[in-house]
Formats: C-alpha cells, structure tokens, sequence
C-alpha cells in the first residue's frame, strides 16, 4: 500500500476535532473485506470495465484518503442504462474479519439519463476488530436520473473508518444520500453533493449516535454550480457516555446559481454530562438571489418534554427513550424502505439501554 | 376514599417566595376551585404539586392518603393517582400519543386493557380526532386540540385526584365545555377529585366546584362555597389583590 501519502493534521481546519493525530497507518496492512452484492443482475459491472467507471463525480481527490482508496480500490460498479428503473434495491455489505487491516471499498454508481436505482451499502466488522475502513462512493446521476444511496455503519467499537462520499447531479436529477452511523471508534465521513445542472435536486440525511468513546465525525458539503438547483440537508446525532460528535457543513452557491434554493439543519443532543457535540454550520454564498437556511442546535433532552412525559406517569429512562427515538423519527421517516429500518431502531435501543 | 392534603406548602422559584403556606384538603369526588388574579401563585401550586424542576419547596406538606408526595418522583406522583392537566401542553416532537398513554400505563399495572378501543370511546366522549391519537403529541394542535388530548389522557388514566391548571386558557368555548362535562362525569363516574386552578369562572357551568378558594400574593385568604365565585364573577379580584 502506498504510506508515503502524508496524513493531514488537526492543524487543518477540515480536520479540526478529529482523532486524525491518532492514525498510525503502520498498524494496518492492506487487505480486502468480504463484500457480497445482491440484486445487482444488470447492472453491475466486473473486471477492467469496472476499475474504468471510477471518476464519474470524483476528477480530483478530496483527500489524502480518497486518493488512497483511488490507489488500492476494491470497486463495486453500477451503471445504470438510460430509461431504465432498477426496480430491486442493491445490497451491499462489507464484513472486516481480522484486525491490523486496511480495507477500500470504492463504489461507484452511474446512473444514466432517466434511470433510477436505489443502493444499500453496509459496513460491518465485530467489536474485537481492530481495522480501518476507508470507503469511497462517487455517484453520477445524469439528466432526470433519480439515485437513492442509504450507507449504514455497523462497525465494531474498535474499528476506525475515514471515508467519502462525492454525489454529482446533472439537469433535472434528484440524489438521496442516506447515513446511518451506529458503530466505530472514530468514524469520520465527507459528504458532498455538487448540483452541476440546472433544477438539480438533492436530499442528504444522517442519523448517528455515538456512546461509550465512540466519536462520529461528519463534513458536509452542498456545493450548487447551476441556477435553480436545490439541497437540504437534515443530520441528527446523539451522544451519550463520553462519547463525541462533530457536524461541519457548507453551504456553497457559485454565482451562476440563481434562484437556488439550500438548506442545512444539524440537531445533537447530548445524553449524559460526560459527552460532546460540535456544530459548525457555514455558508459561502456568491449570489443574492437565493433562499437558504442552516439551524444547528446541541443541548440535553429538553426539560419540559421530559416532564410532560413524566407527569403522565412514565418513568425517566423510558421517557428518554421516547424523547430519543421521537427525535430520530423524522430522519428514520425519510430513510428509504428496507429490511434494515428494524435493526437500525433495534441498535438506537440498544445504545440507549446501555451504561458503558 | 382518597385524600390529597397540601399542608403550609411554601415554594420559591429562584430567590422568589411564590407561595407562603397553603393548606387543602381535597377527597375523591370534590371539586375544589382556586381562584385568583394573575401573579397569584396559582400556576406554581400544580408545577410544585406535581414536582416539576425550577420550583423549590421551602416548607410544607403534601400528602396523598398519608404518603409524602414531595418525596417521589414526578413519574411516581403520576402512578400513585395524580394527575396534572397543564395550562400550556408540552411539544413533543416524533412522540405518539399512543404511545405515551401505553407507556404510563405499564408502568400503573403492567397489564393494558384494549388502549385502542379506550382511546376510542374517549376521543368520542369529547369530541377529540383520533387521527391525532397517531401523532407526535401536541405538534401544530390547535389550542382545542391540545385541552382535548389533556383531557383525553385524564379519561384513559384514570387518576385518584386531577389537579387542572386554567383550562380555559386558548381554547374556544365548546372545546372548554366539552373539556369541563368530561372532568364533572369523572368526578361522577369514578370518583375523581379535582383541583381546579382558574382565573375565570365560565367553566363552573359544567365542571361545579363544590369549594372555592381565593389564592392571592401566595395564600390562601378566603374559602366558601360556590357562591364566591359568584362574588368574585361581579366584584373582581380588586379587593383580594391589595392583601398582604
């Protein structure tokens, strides 16, 4: 594998708050996970056809990660026809097995002119693994293409992931980005949507929750280069124990791009005195006439919603349960239908049950 | 039989001394009416009745059927038969109200009857949508809808002793009378005793106080029966509010 890439430092401001000082790229060594693909017939591509579709929404590297993942890529590739609608879901885990490795899975969806598909991506390890994961999507919705892409994170407690994900949407297309991050250690996702065509649409929804010393860190991007484009975004975290989170977003609205319309909300709420959120919401805009919005809010269970539940005679811990997963309700709302809703609300369960 | 006895119950908020000693006795099937102008202490005595965080007791008893209430916690206050209907119902996002109903009652018994068909003849009882029985709780309900799911919740609870903070506050009158029939069949039905905190007597038409009590500048400085409302609905509170 290719170490002689400097690592970025906390020093760098798309780096402040992350664990990047942490990273000893000498403990892992390259390897692959265990990657099964479903209903994919049709769509999926193999060998050197595959390799060739990376760089459909990724020309140059965000990061010193992406360029790595470009460099070893294990590439899962799917292109779409034009007209045509993948009517099943693809679903697509990865399992890391063993510690001391580093894994880069590279997914890459192309959807043609008027095609829709919709991708699930899971990534799992076990508690025990000690590995990184530095995933790479890329998406390329073209004309009227209509993507939805959910990634879960299901990664053990010991599992580091550092990965990106850069979605490209085209005249009239409409990109679903969805984040689910229960697992890792330090988990740490780039998320950009760049709308380079006129009435471009996209929609990118997170939901994490971080306990024990996890710490889930997200960089978002809504990057808009044509006129009457539109973003929004709703992230939704939630930290307990000692555990960390970080929101930095931006808005981005190149001058061109009038009469766009962008919004950013970020929500955290912190469960116990121990843990810490951070949201850093931000907006570059080149043009007046646009309509935009960012919220961001970081607090403890509201007071008074804890009381009207209590005074009704429900106990704290299930008050706050219920607090919790009404908060999460509005992203889970949005997710994408599939078989993995259940376990993810199981997982949220979970966590808050716990007292690590 | 259930006793609620609120003995020289004395309660700051911050460095204010709110209320100075009040002392009822509410039984299963009274109606008990504290009256009082604004800045009274009347809001203050449900929130501390029902231990809700920012009030402070510095002094005093509560006492349900003997035990003390102030040493329980709001949910435990809740379970042992108290019941509060609040002036401005709490927004809880992504919360069902089914939900919240299933919920304390689990924690009452362990056993549920069938909540839906409850929820069902009592939505009907007060005219209350049921659509709204699925929705997060109190989330861009009007102000009838509000006093109707709170009344609502007191119908499926079934609590020992309802303490209910101006009902009358935002909703229009047939949401109110409706409201008011429902906690008067209560005190009928199953025995329930009310303390009712108002400003106003227009809902005495419907829900009849047996007691009236005049609460001002954090006491109380006149008790009778019905007919002082009466008073206080021609005179005003001008005579009460210059007491010290």
């Amino acid at each position: 594998m290719s170490t002689t890439l400097a690592l970025p430092t906390v020093e760098e401001e798309v780096w402040r708050y992350s664990r990047i000082g942490e990273l000893n790229l000498a403990n892992y060594r390259s390897a692959t996970a265990t990657t099964t693909v479903e209903n994919a017939e049709g769509v999926q591509l193999a060998g050197s056809e595959a390799s060739a579709l990376m760089g459909v929404a990724i020309t140059t590297a965000p990061d010193v990660f992406a360029q790595m993942n470009t460099d070893n890529a294990a590439v899962i590739a799917l292109k779409i026809a034009k007209g045509k609608v993948h009517a099943t879901t693809v679903v697509i885990t990865h399992t890391i097995n063993e510690s001391g490795v580093v894994v880069y899975p590279r997914l890459v969806i192309d959807a043609a002119e008027n095609s829709e598909i919709t991708v699930v991506e899971r990534f799992v390890s076990a508690d025990n693994v000690v590995s990184l994961v530095v995933p790479v999507v890329e998406i390329h919705a073209a004309q009227s293409a209509r993507v939805t892409y959910l990634a879960i994170n299901e990664i053990g407690n010991k599992t580091w992931q550092i990965g990106n994900q850069v979605a490209v949407g085209e005249r009239d297309s409409n990109v679903r980005v969805f984040s689910v991050a229960l697992g890792g250690d330090y988990a740490r996702m780039r998320a950009e949507v760049r709308l380079v065509g006129q009435g471009a649409n996209a929609q990118q929804t997170a939901l994490y929750f971080a306990d024990g010393t996890q710490m889930h860190d997200f960089r978002t991007l809504q990057v808009h280069e044509a006129p009457r484009t539109r973003s929004d975004l709703l992230f939704k975290g939630a930290v307990k124990d000692t555990a960390k989170s970080v929101y930095t977003g931006l808005i981005k609205i190149s001058e061109n791009a009038t009469k766009t319309e962008a919004f950013q909300t970020n929500r955290n709420l912190t469960l116990s005195h121990g843990a810490w959120a951070e949201s850093v919401p931000n907006l570059e805009i080149e043009t007046n006439d646009v309509k935009c919005s960012h919220a961001s809010t970081v607090g403890p269970i509201d007071d008074e919603q804890r009381f009207y539940l209590e005074s009704r005679g429900v106990p704290p811990e299930i008050a706050e349960r219920l607090v919790v997963f009404g908060f999460f309700d509005e992203v889970i709302e949005r997710l994408p239908k599939s078989e993995f809703i259940e376990g993810i609300r199981a997982k949220v369960i979970a966590k808050l049950g716990s007292n690590a | 039989m259930t006793t609620l006895e609120i003995r020289d119950l004395q309660v700051s908020v911050g460095d204010t001394q709110i209320l100075n000693g009040i002392t009822l006795t509410i039984k299963s099937g009274e109606v008990h009416a504290v009256m009082g102008p604004n800045g009274a202490g009347k809001s203050t005595l449900s929130a501390a009745i029902m231990g809700k965080p920012g009030y402070t007791i510095t002094g005093g008893q509560v006492l349900l059927d003997g035990k003390d209430v102030l040493a329980m916690a709001t949910w435990e206050r809740a379970v042992a038969g108290l019941h509060l209907v609040m002036q401005y119902p709490t927004e809880v996002p992504g919360v069902k109200l089914d939900d919240v109903l299933s919920e304390a009652l689990k924690a009452r018994s362990g056993s549920l009857p069938d909540l839906t068909k409850t929820i069902a003849t009592e939505a009907s009882r007060i005219g209350f949508d049921t659509e709204l029985v699925h929705r997060a709780v109190n989330v861009d309900f009007s102000g009838g809808e509000k006093k109707r799911n709170e009344t609502l919740q007191l119908a499926v609870l079934q609590p020992r002793i309802a303490i209910i903070d101006e009902l009358d506050s935002g909703l229009d009158i047939d949401a109110l009378r409706d409201c008011a029939q429902r906690v008067e069949d209560a005190t009928k039905e199953s025995d329930l005793g009310v303390l009712v905190i108002t400003h106003y007597s227009r809902m005495f038409e419907q829900l009849k106080p047996d007691f009236v009590h005049i609460l001002a500048k954090g006491r109380i400085v006149k008790s009778g029966g019905p007919e002082l409302a009466d008073d206080l609905e021609r005179d005003g509170y001008a005579a009460y509010s210059s007491i010290d």
